[in-house]
Parts: structure tokens; sequence; C-alpha cells
């Protein structure tokens, strides 16, 4: 199946050319950081995780939310969601690859990895992280690989793959738990040890992920002949919409306890996200531009006449990810960290290889999204074409 | 509790024998378990202001780098306000001595350390003394254990530190870029019988070290008759570095 994508129009490879090259300026500046170390990047002993454990988090959700379209096609036996179920389950692979990738460049001695296999430490909640991480990819990339397989050849799925599919499920859920048990077991950082941040973090999966789906599913429908069809984008469309409902709630809620509680360690984190601290503004900016379209994202969903509008859908979903990009991934992780366990505030700003860095592995992803999707687009045209 | 086979028997071996002649099972077992710790007495501490005697001892022999830049800092030990250490947001009102006063603070070897707990490789692990280690060559870098330390007592090594130690020590190990580190109580010293270098700098003897667990330790001897307080007891960390103000 892999040769369908050695063969592409001008724009298909014009595209995977812009992505090299991106990961080419990623990978150059992270051999500058293997030789000089973190030291280049904006983190410091106050703030010691930045743009790469943000980005991790978010993506792990992104991973997760493939359930979405997973377990309506296969265990409520919705039917529409027959063509982009295989498009969310490779979703989840390269988002999963991208995640692992993040902790890898995060790593200030990466040739040790395995020392997380040869020294196991189960009350480490990084140790439980990565087995679940890599798990979830093997399980969606057989998973995806084998249901395509079988639709080509036009026979049922091999029987040993549906209980994996079942098990894919809770697993899904299980990725997205353990990421936020990062945080929310750590005592000393009062921002993040809320039992609200599991459940926040799979509400906004549940939001970020098919946003996203749908947004690469419209494009799709745009650059190729195959239709993910209108009825299933719309019932991606209710999901994103029900779960940035939750996601919303569930930020409320939070604020409601900082602030009624008036517990001033609790305080000063929150403060410095929404209206700065001791004269520090740095996030203020960053946190209302997400709250506003999460909020505007919100009318656009909500009423029916706007979100049956592609178009108008599309800038709904890209406000959802935006802001939902902001308020999981950077405005999650500094302010965790600010003021520091001596009340010291100290400003980051990630520098330029990070940034690079950063791109880079996004470029991957996109890369393996791409051609993940180019071969299942592929074989579902082609068996398309048989059936007429 | 992982116990081997061997260790069991011994064990086992010992008790049976313990019961029948108690002064032999007295003889053969190891003497009682000890348990470090540290007072900072802050009224010795702070009599002369700007004083760094405990902190140039301690980073001149492990071989602490000397970075300018905060952003890259490696520190052991080291002052910070009262206020910042003790109160951050808690305090509205306080004794203008104590508020301008600087504190010594340092890893507080915890008795429940939450940097072991989520360190995934073990490179962070507690000794039986209570010692909490650091193993710089298991380390990976994840500064989980940064994340976790309710103190900021860890420092990473965000560049390669040997350029800028002023003079190197041969008898400690220099640290390679990308691993964590700490205060070690000076356990190489410990197992030379000899005071923590911090402990042995200090002219005002404000710093007192000593055995938790001997009732007639210094340490004991001053917990009990003095007021003190502990950084953050309520995170349950149980600190072992105590205060007297
Ligand atoms: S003070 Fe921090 S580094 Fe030291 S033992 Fe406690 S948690 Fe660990
Ligand atoms: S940085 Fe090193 S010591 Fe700290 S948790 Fe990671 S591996 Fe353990």
């Amino acid at each position: 199946m892999l040769e369908k994508a050695l063969h592409g129009a001008r724009r298909y490879w014009g595209w995977i050319a812009l992505l090299l090259l991106i990961v080419i300026a990623g990978f150059i500046s992270y051999l500058v950081q293997l030789r000089e170390g973190l030291g280049i990047t904006g983190m410091s002993r106050d703030v010691s995780w930045g743009l790469y454990i943000a980005n991790f988090t978010f993506l792990v959700g992104v991973a997760a939310s493939a359930v979405m379209v997973v377990l309506p096609y296969y265990l409520h036996n919705y039917k529409q969601f027959g063509k982009i179920t295989v498009l969310g389950e490779f979703l989840a692979v390269s988002a999963v690859i991208m995640s692992i990738m993040f902790i890898f460049v995060d790593l200030g001695q990466p040739s040790r990895v395995f020392n997380v296999i040869f020294y196991p430490s189960p009350s480490s909640l990084l140790f439980w992280d990565m087995i679940v991480l890599t798990v979830y990819l093997i399980l969606n990339l057989l998973i995806g690989w084998y249901t395509l397989d079988a639709e080509h050849k036009e026979e049922p799925v091999p029987a040993w793959v549906k209980p994996l599919i079942i098990l894919s499920i809770p697993w899904a859920i299980s990725i997205h738990t353990v990421t936020a048990f990062i945080y929310s077991g750590l005592g000393a950082r009062a921002f993040w040890l809320t039992a609200l941040l599991a459940p926040r973090f799979l509400a906004s999966a549940f939001a970020s992920g098919p946003a996203l789906l749908i947004i690469i599913c419209i494009i799709i429908k745009k650059v190729t002949r195959f239709d993910p069809g209108k009825e299933a984008i719309q019932k991606v469309a209710q999901i994103v919409t029900y779960a940035m409902l939750i996601n919303v709630f569930f930020l409320m809620v939070e604020f409601f306890t900082v602030y009624y509680s008036k517990i001033p360690e609790h305080i000063a984190h929150s403060d410095y996200l929404l209206f700065g601290l001791e004269g520090h503004m740095t996030l203020v900016p960053y946190m209302w531009v997400s709250i506003i379209l999460m909020f505007i994202s919100l009318i656009l969903l909500i009423n029916p006449g706007t979100r049956k509008n592609e178009n108008i859908l599309v800038t709904a979903c890209l406000m959802v990810f935006l802001s939902i990009w902001i308020d999981k991934g950077l405005n999650l992780l500094i302010p965790g960290f600010t003021p520091s366990p001596l009340n010291e505030i100290f400003k980051y700003r990630p520098t330029l290889p990070e940034v690079l860095i950063t791109l880079g592995i996004y470029a991957i992803g996109f890369l393996i999204l791409t051609i993940l999707f180019k071969i299942a687009i592929e074989m579902k045209l082609l068996a398309k074409k048989q059936d007429s | 509790m992982s116990m081997d086979r061997r260790k069991f028997l011994k064990i086992t071996g010992l008790s049976l024998a313990g019961l029948t002649i108690q002064p032999a099972f007295r003889l053969f077992s190891k003497p009682e378990q000890k348990r470090w710790a540290m007072v900072i007495n802050l009224n010795a501490c702070s009599k002369k202001d700007g004083c760094r005697d405990c902190i140039d001892a301690c980073h001149r022999l492990h071989n602490v780098p000397d970075l300018a830049n905060p952003k890259d800092e490696v520190k052991w030990i080291w002052n910070a306000p009262f206020e910042r250490v003790f109160g951050g947001q808690g305090y509205t009102t306080l004794n203008e001595v104590l508020k301008n006063r600087s504190v010594l603070v340092l890893c507080n070897h915890c008795e429940n350390p939450p940097c072991v707990k989520v360190c995934p490789t073990k490179a962070t692990w507690k000794r039986e003394d209570g010692i909490v280690m650091m193993d710089y060559h298991r380390c990976i870098g994840c500064r989980y254990c940064m994340a976790a330390c309710p103190y900021g007592a860890r420092s990473f090594n965000w560049k390669d530190p040997r350029p800028s130690i002023n003079e190197i020590n041969m008898d400690f190990p220099t640290r390679m870029k990308g691993v964590v580190e700490k205060c070690n109580f000076c356990e190489e010293r410990l197992a030379k019988n000899l005071l923590p270098a911090c402990v042995e700098a200090c002219k005002e003897k404000g710093l007192i070290f000593g055995d938790l667990n001997a009732t007639d330790s210094d340490v004991r001897k001053i917990l009990k008759s003095k007021f003190s307080i502990l950084r953050k007891p309520h995170l349950g960390t149980e600190p072992k570095v105590y205060y007297i103000l």
C-alpha cells in the first residue's frame, strides 16, 4: 500500500518539500541543542519546562481524541463515520509520534532515554506515560492499517483486530489521564494540584482533536476527489460543540474554586495567568485571547445556522484549536512554575532554536499524516471505483 | 520492600537468636539507624551581613559552577529573603527584623521526598540514613524532579558546567550538561566522620548538624529546647532542615 504515497500531483510534492525544509531547519537546531545543551532554550532553573512539554501535553490530547470517531463507529455502529474513522486513527498515530518526540527533545541526556526501561520506576507517572503512549501508537497503527487493508481486499476486518479496537477506546482515555496525572499529583505546584485536571484535559482534547479533524476533512474535500461526507462532518462538529461547552464549564469551575476560597498560594498562579502578578503580565493577553476565542467559537458552533455553513464551521474549528492550544499549552505549564517555590517570577520566552525544533516536530507529524492520509484516500477512491 | 534470600535468612536467623540471647542480637545487628538533620539558627546566621562562608565552602568543594546568568544558575545552598522562603503572599504583616533577614536554603532531604517518587529512572533516591541522593550518570534530564520539589532545591545543568568552575576540586566529580544536581548533605564527608562543609565553615556556629535518632546529639538537644519552624510543613514532605528564629 505504501507505493500510493509515491504518486501525486505537483501540489502534493510542493507540500512535502515545504515540510521537509522545516524538518531540516528543526533538525539543524536540534543538533545545536545537542552540542550546547538545553541552555539555548528559554527555560531556566525556575521555569524548567517550556514549549516542548507544552506541545507534548496538547498533542497527547489530539491523539486521545481519535476515540471520538472510533467509539460511535464501532460501538454504536454509526455508519456515517465509516469514511473518516481511519483518518481519525491516523491522526492519532501522527499526534502520538509528535508527542513522544517532544518528550525526547526535552531530555538533557537523550542518549540515556532507555534508562527508563532499564531502571523501571512504577512510582513515576512519566514511566507510565511512556508505556501507555507506546501501546496506543501500536494499537492505532495496527487498527488503521488492517482496516484499510481489509477494505482494499474487500474482506471483513480480521477477527483479531476487533478486540484491539475495543481496547483502544479505554486506552485513549488512559493516555490523557496519565498525562494529566503527571501534573495533578504534584503538591509542589498549587496551580496543577486539582482533581479536575484529568477531566479538563479530556474535555479539551475532545474539542481540539475533532476540530482539527474537521479542518483536515474540509481541506481534503477541497484538494482531492474524496468526500468525507457532510453528515459525518456535522456529527463531528456536534461533538466539538459539546466537548467545548464542557471544557469552558470546567475552566470556570477551576477559577471559582481558586477565587472563592482565596487561598493565597493558589490565587498567585491564577492571578499571574489572568491579571498579572507584581506587574508581570506576560501570559495575560494570551489567556484573554484564548477565553474570547472560546466564547466566540461556542456561539458559532451552538447556532445551527452558522455550524452548518462549512466556511464558518472551519473558522470556528480554528478558533477552538487555537484557544485550546494556548490554554492547554504554555498557559497551563508556565503558571504552574510561576511564581516559583521561592515566590520569584522568572519570565520564560521561547528562543528561536526552540521554536524551530518545535516547528520541525510538527512538520514531521504533518509529513506522516500526509503520507498516511494519502494512502488511505487513494485506497478509498480505488475501492469506490471498483464498486461502480 | 525487596529482600533477597540471603538477607531474609540473615534477619530471621538473627531474630531467632535474638529471642534467646538478646545481648548477642545487639552485637550482630546494625547500630541504630542514623537520620541526618540540620538546624539553622537564624539569630547566629545573620550576625554578619552578607556572609557567604558556608555557600562558598560548599560550592568550592562540590565544583558548583559560577554562572552569572540567573537563567542557567546552579546552586546547592543560597540565601533568599525570609518573606519569600516562608510566606510568599501569606504574610501581610511581619516583624521588621525577620522580614529583611536573609535565610539560608538548601535541599531539605525530605522524609517523604516527592523528587524521589517522580524520577522515572531512580536517578534520585533516598538512603537509609535519610540523605536524598542523585546519580548524575543515570539522570536522563527530564526535570520532573524539579517540577516536584516544593522548595526549588534542584538545579539543572543547562550548559556544560566545567568552563564555569573557578578551580576544580579533583576529589569531587564535576557534572556534565543535561543532568540535575543538588545538595547531598556532604555524604562524602560524613563517610569520613567529618561534618558537612557548610557547617564547618560557619564561624558563628549558626549551622548545627547531627543524627536525629541519637537522643544526645546536638540537633536533638537544640530542637528540644528551642522553637523551630519548617518550610511548607503542610505538604507533608517532612523536611530535615529546621529553622530557629
Ligand atoms: S527538598 Fe526538594 S530536592 Fe530535596 S529532598 Fe525535598 S523534594 Fe527532594
Ligand atoms: S531529571 Fe534526572 S533525577 Fe530528575 S527526575 Fe529526571 S531522571 Fe530523575
